[in-house]
């Protein structure tokens, strides 16, 4: 008999704890009363730019686009110096070989795809893990896969799961991120659910959104994601990333989302391998915060490339 | 950035100097400051530096027979025949006063309570605003409050309020007593005068008639002459029940309408099917609030065994996270313990905590050199029997036990003679409204604690005093019915 | 020949029970006619102490029990009086009132039970709020409770003023001992053979007669019990009953009006203490991304 890595177990949902949205709520808020100052507010400002999965996830993304989103990655504001690069770019699986070739090989920024028919992730399972494989083979660091919130919210708990843990096995060697699409979840529940879903299936990284539905990431969903990070820690001692997207568009809300991750699984996830941002036009805001921080003045947007 | 370890937060102090603080406050007596007849003052200090912030007039007799007589003078004159819409539009006008200089009382509540400005700024003094703004719109509405009752006003209130809510206590008591068309002596605690005073100063300006709220300070036997006083009709009491009893015994001739807010010891309940993580947040919230000064504290945890590991472990860590030190930072979660004595006093029962067998866990944390700090403190493996689960500590002192069911957790709950508060965190609502019902406690937060507002009765079962205060029940206390 | 009568033996009402005073000691009040009432207990504070215990063993079921059932109870009193009418008035004009008054206070006394019992299910709808606190929880204040009430039953008025001190504090779901008047102590003894065939659970009112001297330092500074209700006490013994009260903080209420004469629901909140409760009320997480 052909010998085979056994399959993770499914994971039962009534092991995941209730979670209580009004004092996740008021949780949430505590964070944004930090006061993030000085020194500490221009190392945030910069550990912010390097945890950025700078995005383009448009029906009108073209080769030149991503190109020059992959030089903005690269070199985020080059008047001024000591600037990092953004964690990754994240693109569509057609477009990861045109980043790959426009990162060149030295650059420290990781490519990721979205996959599995993103973003509804209605679609079929064998051509899911065909469009996982095909992303990582044309270089793909890293897939951003969504799970089917049909199925979940159907109760098939089971199906996510197992399709989870296909696409983690297509995956290879890339990180696999999962997007619980939580705007379409309904409940914290769900969210913690989904969360304790995806992490037993294999994911590396669990994200909320697809940014494609209006209502994204959260201080308070990032929250309950972060907590079920932290208890699978508690429990396994594996890590697990953690990635918001959507909805973060502006300097102050990522520090207080560095806040809640320093608070809650602690500074060990204050770095990209960790923890990311998924977001499109945050970076300019928080370039705009440094370069105020540099010289004292107020910045005005078109000083900072769009792409 | 080379350590993520690194990232921590800056000082972020609030600036101390946008609020205007006297060298020296009188008594507020008629609409005037008055200076104390025996000539006396004493010093208030900041509890985070020792550092004295002011001094402030010692009263004696003669103030209080002042004091009492400018309030009389007022009840009979003007207050109790105005009309009930102009004396809540007196009412609201403070409201608004206080939200307009919100900032200050914030800085000074801080400076002289040594509670964090975090707390001052977005607790106590919008709540202190939100009491009056409530009680306002109460004043001509007071035929709807008890039906088939005709009720009328007492005359004056004699109040004295304790040191851990100053603004706010002091609101909680006004408030009610002039919407139901009392005049006010008010008697700040010793420790924490100045926020009083700069209500004073508001009250001044809101035009109020001379005499409707005087505000006498000094120390214990100050209010003990307020509540004493022959032509006082109401007394009002916050604080410690040793001292309510004695207040209850001395007017005992008397047939003076008393209200007694006094300590607690509550029982903070946590179910196996809690909202884990949210519960942790509960239990930090209701012991480690304004550094435990806090008659409703959540001071004694009751964890289910089923939890235990998971619910301490939560705990512990998130009490590593807490930011204790400089009082006006805004990052600062734990500020200075009030006063010397009342250090002196948790640490007296630190020790008899460990001298018990108690096993004491405290974050680390840097103290600043000077003032009066305490970190926050869990015990656990403590007896029921023991001190530290028995008696009110008043400071951030958490004593854990356990329990395997239900009942278990209720009897043990209701072991004490005091029954002000109590927290229940459980996912199924059966069962928590089933714990509720058998909780002899006046406040029950359901998977939530340390909860505060107008509108909502807040007070006590057993020794933990009788009357509320806040909501339609508060009026009751201040008035004839 | 004229038929011996049968003498009554008057008696204690404790836990359901008819025990004599355990102290042995008995008291000879004199009617209208000069003559004695009959041997009367004198209770002791040891019988206080036991009516406590039985008050105590009383009151988790009494105050657990439905509303309605309560006032289906209390109804029940009121039927059992009315069949009883005859003695009462019999036993009201041997303690001195006239026939005419006798009889008005025997039908009060009746009409009373019916109006309390009406009470048992409705002061709590009246009186209970839902209060609109700002953040985003339930909260809402009840009545419950106070637990176990001890009372002395005015002097005038035996019958009328005992049920209107006594069935507040019962309608509530407290337990309590009540001390009768001590002149004319006959129609509670009555009144407890009434509570005994009418569905009222042993232990929720217990009887004693007696000096109200002699009992009310007890009766102030037992630790088992929570509340003390009278409404014609001297000043002396009402500044007592206060300073004495301080042992565990007893709530003392002294009725201003003449209980006997007081329809009110207000006494029934009297003897309760308002329990507020908070609960989170979630809101939904969709059309968030404001933080």
């Amino acid at each position: 008999m052909k010998s085979k890595s056994p399959d993770p177990p499914r994971y039962d949902i009534s092991k995941s704890p209730p979670v209580d949205q009004v004092g996740v709520a008021e949780r949430a808020k505590r964070f944004t009363t930090r006061s993030i100052k000085n020194e500490c507010k221009r190392s945030g400002l910069q550990l912010v730019l390097n945890m950025i999965d700078l995005t383009t996830l448009e029906g009108a993304d073209t080769p030149n686009k991503v190109k020059q989103l992959c030089y903005k990655a690269n070199h985020l504001h080059d008047s001024i110096p000591g600037l990092p690069t953004t964690a990754a770019v994240c693109v569509y699986p057609t477009l990861v070989k045109t980043a790959r070739k426009a990162l060149g090989k030295s650059s420290p920024v990781k490519i990721a795809s979205v996959a599995t028919a993103f973003p509804s992730g209605q679609g079929y399972l064998d051509l899911k893990l065909e469009e996982t494989k095909r992303a990582v083979g044309d270089g793909a660091d890293e897939i951003d896969m969504v799970i089917s919130r049909g199925k979940f919210l159907s109760g098939d708990y089971d199906y996510v799961f197992d399709e989870i843990a296909a696409v983690k096995k297509a995956c290879g060697k890339a990180r696999l991120k999962v997007i619980l699409e939580t705007g379409e979840l309904g409940t914290l529940d769900n969210v913690r659910r989904a969360s304790d879903i995806a992490i037993h299936a294999g994911a590396d990284f669990i994200k909320t959104s697809t940014g494609k539905i209006s209502s994204a990431a959260t201080i308070p969903i990032t929250l309950v994601m972060l907590l079920a990070i932290r208890d699978h820690y508690y429990k396994t001692g594996q890590m697990i990333g953690m990635k918001p997207a959507g909805g973060i568009s502006n300097a102050k809300l990522a520090l207080h989302y560095l806040v809640m991750v320093k608070e809650t699984v602690g500074p060990e996830w204050l770095t990209n391998e960790w923890f990311r941002f998924g977001a499109s036009s945050l970076a300019n805001d928080v370039l705009m915060q440094i370069a105020k921080l540099e010289d004292g003045h107020y910045q005005a947007s078109r000083y900072f490339s769009k792409d | 950035m080379s350590d993520p370890n690194e990232w921590n937060y800056a000082p972020a102090p609030e600036a101390a100097k946008q609020a205007r603080i006297s060298d020296r406050y009188a008594h507020f007596i008629n609409g005037k400051w008055a200076d104390p007849k025996e000539g006396e003052y004493f010093q208030s200090t900041n509890p985070a530096t020792g550092e004295k912030l002011s001094e402030v007039a010692l009263g004696t007799k003669r103030d209080v027979n002042a004091a009492v007589k400018a309030a009389r003078n007022a009840y009979d004159n003007v207050w109790s025949g105005m009309s009930p819409r102009e004396r809540g539009k007196y009412i609201y006008r403070i409201a608004r006063l206080i939200q307009e200089r919100a900032r200050e009382f914030a800085i000074i509540e801080t400076l002289d309570g040594g509670k964090p400005i975090r707390e001052s700024r977005d607790i106590d003094v919008p709540l202190a605003a939100n009491h009056f703004f409530y009680y306002a719109g109460w004043a001509d509405k007071l035929d709807y409050a008890f039906p088939n009752r005709k009720v009328s006003s007492l005359g004056v209130a004699g109040q004295v309020i304790p040191w851990n809510f100053p603004l706010l206590m002091a609101a909680w008591k006004i408030a009610p007593a002039l919407a139901t068309g009392n005049t006010v002596v008010l008697k700040p605690a010793e420790t924490t005068s100045l926020t009083a005073m700069k209500l004073a100063e508001i009250i001044a300006d809101s035009g109020l008639p001379d005499g409707v709220v005087n505000i006498v300070t000094g120390m214990g036997e100050t209010g003990a002459l307020v509540v004493n006083h022959d032509d006082v009709n109401k007394v009002a009491f916050t604080g410690s029940t040793s001292v309510g009893k004695r207040i209850q015994k001395s007017i005992a001739g008397t047939d003076k309408k008393i209200t007694l807010e006094l300590g607690g010891k509550a029982a903070n309940i946590i179910l196996e099917d809690a909202a884990i993580d949210q519960a942790v947040e509960g239990i930090v919230n209701g012991i480690y609030f304004n550094q435990g000064h806090v008659c409703c504290a959540g001071s004694r945890l009751f964890v289910q065994e089923s939890v235990y590991d998971e619910v301490l472990w939560k705990l512990k860590r998130r009490m590593d996270t807490l930011i204790v030190g400089d009082p006006l930072d805004k990052n600062t979660d734990v500020g200075a313990i009030n006063s010397k004595e009342q250090l002196e006093t948790i640490q007296r029962y630190l020790k008899a905590g460990v001298d018990n067998g108690a096993e004491m866990y405290q974050p680390a944390c840097d103290l600043p050199a000077s003032g009066n700090w305490c970190p926050p403190t869990v015990f656990t493996n403590v007896a029921q029997s023991s001190i530290i689960a028995q008696e009110e500590i008043f400071g951030p002192v958490l004593a854990v036990q356990t329990f395997r069911t239900v009942p278990e957790a209720i009897e043990k709950a209701n072991n004490t003679p005091y029954g002000l508060s109590a927290g229940i965190w459980c996912d199924k609502g059966a069962r928590l409204f089933q714990i509720s019902n058998q909780l002899e406690a006046g406040v029950v937060w359901g998977n939530t604690y340390n909860q505060f507002d107008p509108t909502s009765p807040f007070g006590g079962y057993k020794e933990s005093g009788f009357g509320r205060e806040g909501g339609l029940h508060g009026l009751a206390a201040y008035l004839d019915m | 020949m004229k038929r011996l009568e049968v003498l009554k033996t008057y008696k204690l009402y404790i836990g359901g029970q008819f025990p004599r005073t355990e102290s042995g000691r008995y008291y000879s009040p004199t009617g209208a006619d000069g003559q004695s009432l009959g041997n009367i207990c004198q209770s002791s504070r040891k019988d206080f102490r036991n009516a406590v215990v039985a008050a105590k063993g009383a009151l988790g079921g009494w105050a657990s029990r439905a509303a309605f059932n309560r006032s289906q109870i209390l109804y029940r009193i009121g039927e059992m009086l009315e069949g009883r009418s005859a003695q009462f008035v019999d036993e009201l004009i041997k303690q001195g009132s006239t026939e005419a008054d006798a009889r008005q206070e025997v039908e009060d006394s009746v009409d009373r039970c019916v109006y309390y019992a009406g009470w048992c299910d409705k002061y709590q709808q009246v009186f209970s709020a839902v209060n609109p606190v700002s953040s985003s929880h339930f909260n809402f204040s009840i009545y419950e409770p106070v637990g176990i009430v001890a009372a002395i039953a005015p002097e005038e008025k035996p019958l009328l003023g005992l049920l209107g001190t006594v069935l507040p504090i019962i309608v509530g779901g407290n337990s309590c001992v009540v001390l009768a008047s001590g002149n004319s102590p006959l129609s509670a003894i009555t009144l407890a053979e009434v509570l005994a065939t009418s569905d009222l659970p042993g232990g929720v009112i217990n009887i004693l007669t007696g000096f109200r001297e002699e009992l009310l330092p007890f009766m102030v500074s037992h630790m088992e019990v929570n509340a003390f209700v009278a409404s014609d006490l001297s000043a002396e013994h009402l500044k007592t009953a206060k300073e004495e009260s301080i042992h565990n903080l007893k709530r003392i209420i002294h009725h201003k009006e003449n209980i006997a004469d007081c329809e009110s629901p207000y006494p029934i909140l009297s003897t309760q203490e308002v329990k507020t409760t908070w609960h989170p009320i979630e809101s939904s997480i969709s059309g968030g991304g404001k933080y």
